[in-house]
């Protein structure tokens, strides 16, 4: 919790480069009743960046706090602390109650299910046109007809899709018009949350295709969000590894998948099937591993005592940061000069209590 | 793993009748599982393989109709079942997980009653002696037994679909038939369920016909797996086989449908997204992977498999290179 620069982007970066920064992003949900004083955190001082034109994968198991940090973008959840600045404004303090038409004109949210996400008593062509006109993008009908047909074809449907009704389209299908309502609105930023987890094998390089090539020739940046380490690896330039509400290792895709530091990433990659893999895991082993990492009383590895401190970030390769203690530099941390880094928002951080990382199992 | 098989299916042939038009979902498939074995069988939607896995469980109702072909069971001939027997063998002898398991149970119901349930209705076992066997069969699937109380929408995941898992266990079936049973979970769960079921088959030694489109998570699993392509088989061997060299072009594409964890960053193409209709028998090819060159004799349509090596079969015309090794 020291350093922003999660990227390991030169300090020098003009903001320009970024689409999103967050810092310091935390939600905390109520628990219990009405006037229960107790809360779960499920997202945790995380910081990232989105470099302009790249998209970037958010990896973690289901209840690891990814989704709630790509609604938290969407604003459709408000964060209990942070910020979020896009467009070199921070959003959540410009913009309080809700999110501005501006901003909506600006990031886009892909979800899910495409078989829920879309009005099954509209035509396609309704979901295409509701943001043309609300964004102004076109007025007339022709101009809204044309529009909606070039959007179609940018994700890869016909022109005659636009007089369907979502229960005639396959799931890829369905996802692709999500996606092209996304576009509607010419968006800077999309964010995708599991868009492919619900498609066929058949069709989901289809869209890992589709969305890397919205990037490639339009420059759209994108929060990808997978539990899918091998799309994440396919398809994003930096991935960030999400456990328990916490960033725990970011790096540049194929890196990170080659070079796994965190015990966390290791395992995730450890419980992809792959039968290719050289190195064979036991299940029964792994599945003891997992335990122990999910309710840490002591580090599985090495003893390291990260149950009682919080770990900061440690450069382990180019472009590569993982935080845990099994990585943190035998000097003394008062030369690192991780720590030395001086960033404003995070100087608050420095002096709070240390508070455990990884909480009670979920 | 070539014991006595204990499930039969031969030239089986479903139909789907509708108001103008038939479809043939599974067109004249045969395989067999042996006792102990885990079976695989691939391909992607629409392909008819959660057909074949119904018509096993006897599960097809109007307008589909097994028109062809056979399936015994332990020598039993399952397609003659009716009524009272059929209500017997189903769960005792074959048990299903369904695709989205967890969203089988019955969200009014605790999970201990729905467990309940199918002691006292299959074994006549009173409520108190069937609440300690449910007890007992959540042990075995590493849950907490206090959680025979719970309703379905207190548990996670993962525990919904070992719940189901421990219900499908629950009369000691000798086949389990999961359709793609971890579709719907994250692939820590996926693995954690995958590594129960191979730990419960090693166990208690029953068969398992598992059905999937993630062929990786397949061959780690399976012994022996076969791909099904538009109601066809196209290919069927030693898993392990077939993964280190598959014969069949549409294997090969289905394998590489899902980006690989190692190696290079290499565009691919994945399988079309076009709709197709799972009809084996139309004129034209149904294949949409390009044919390596030397297929002139293609007459279009799936050709039926031919046994190219002991245990391997692959759905391709007669090529003078294959022959030349099985040979």
């Amino acid at each position: 919790m020291t350093t922003n620069t999660g990227q390991r982007r030169p300090r020098t970066a003009p903001i320009d480069d970024v689409s999103v920064r967050v810092r310091g992003l935390t939600k905390d949900f109520p628990l219990g009743g009405l006037f229960s004083r107790r809360s779960m955190r499920a997202v945790d001082n995380v910081d990232f960046d989105i470099p302009r034109g790249t998209i970037v994968a958010l990896v973690g198991e289901s209840g690891s706090g990814k989704s709630t940090v790509a609604r938290a973008l969407a604003r459709l959840e408000r964060p209990t602390a942070g910020s979020i600045v896009v467009g070199g404004r921070d959003v959540l303090k410009t913009e309080k109650s809700a999110a501005s038409r501006r901003y909506r004109g600006t990031v886009q949210m892909v979800f899910q299910d495409p078989f829920g996400s879309l009005n099954p008593a509209h035509r396609v062509e309704h979901f295409l046109e509701r943001p043309l006109r609300i964004h102004g993008k076109a007025r007339t009908r022709q101009e809204v007809r044309r529009q909606s047909a070039e959007l179609m074809r940018t994700v890869g449907l016909t022109e005659d899709m636009l007089d369907s009704y979502p229960h005639e389209l396959s799931g890829g299908q369905r996802q692709r018009v999500s996606i092209a309502r996304a576009l509607a609105v010419d968006p800077e930023i999309i964010l995708a949350d599991e868009p492919t987890s619900m498609l066929d094998v058949s069709v989901r390089i289809g869209i890992l295709n589709l969305m890397a090539r919205l990037r490639d020739e339009r420059g759209i940046s994108m929060l990808f969000i997978t539990h899918d380490l091998a799309s994440a690896r396919y398809v994003a330039d930096t991935t960030l590894v999400m456990f328990a509400g916490a960033l725990v290792e970011g790096g540049e895709s194929l890196e990170l998948m080659q070079n796994p530091s965190h015990p966390y990433t290791r395992l995730l990659l450890s419980a992809v099937p792959d039968p290719a893999r050289t190195v064979r895991y036991d299940p029964v082993q792994r599945a003891r591993l997992r335990q122990a990492v999910l309710a840490p009383t002591a580090c599985p590895w090495q003893g390291a005592d990260c149950s009682a401190t919080l770990p900061v970030r440690h450069t382990v390769g180019p472009d590569h940061w993982v935080r845990c203690h099994l990585y943190s530099p035998q000097v003394s941390s008062a030369t690192n000069p991780l720590l030395t880094d001086s960033d404003p928002d995070l100087e608050s951080n420095l002096d709070a209590a240390p508070v455990p990382t990884r909480k009670a199992a979920r | 793993m070539s014991t006595t098989p204990i499930l039969e299916v031969t030239n089986l042939r479903v139909e789907y009748h509708g108001d103008n038009r038939q479809v043939v979902a599974v067109n004249d498939v045969s395989f067999s599982i042996g006792e102990g074995e885990i079976f695989g069988l691939a391909g992607e939607s629409g392909c008819g393989k959660s057909t074949v896995a119904n018509a096993i469980m006897r599960l097809l109702k109007d307008p589909a109709e097994v028109t062809h072909g056979q399936i015994r069971f332990k020598g039993r001939d399952l397609l003659a079942l009716r009524g009272e027997e059929l209500r017997r063998f189903r769960w005792k002898e074959i048990a299903m997980i369904f695709q989205s398991a967890m969203n089988s149970l019955n969200p009014v119901m605790t999970i201990g009653s729905q467990m309940v349930d199918i002691f006292t209705t299959h074994e006549g076992l009173s409520v108190k002696q069937a609440r300690s066997r449910s007890a007992e069969l959540l042990r075995l699937v590493s849950i907490d037994p206090v959680r025979l109380d719970s309703y379905p929408h207190q548990l996670s995941g993962g525990m919904r679909q070992r719940a189901v898992i421990a219900m499908a266990l629950a009369l000691e079936p000798s086949l389990l038939i999961m359709d793609e049973p971890t579709t719907a979970l994250d692939v820590v769960v996926q693995q954690e369920i995958m590594a129960q079921i191979s730990d419960l088959q090693r166990q208690l030694g029953f068969s398992v016909l598992f059905i999937t489109h993630d062929m990786s998570l397949m061959v780690e699993l399976s012994h022996r797996m076969a791909v099904m392509h538009s109601g066809r088989l196209v290919e069927m061997a030693d898993a392990e086989l077939m993964f280190a060299s598959p014969l069949h072009p549409y294997t090969l594409s289905l394998m590489n449908a899902f980006p690989p964890l190692t190696g290079p960053r290499i565009r691919l193409t994945g399988l079309s997204d076009s709709v197709r209709a799972a009809d084996g028998s139309s004129g034209s090819c149904s294949f949409h992977v390009s044919c390596p060159p030397d297929r002139a004799n293609c007459s279009g349509n799936i050709p039926d498999l031919r046994e190219v090596e002991p245990g391997r079969f692959v759905a391709e015309h007669p090529r003078p290179s294959i022959e030349g090794t099985a040979a």
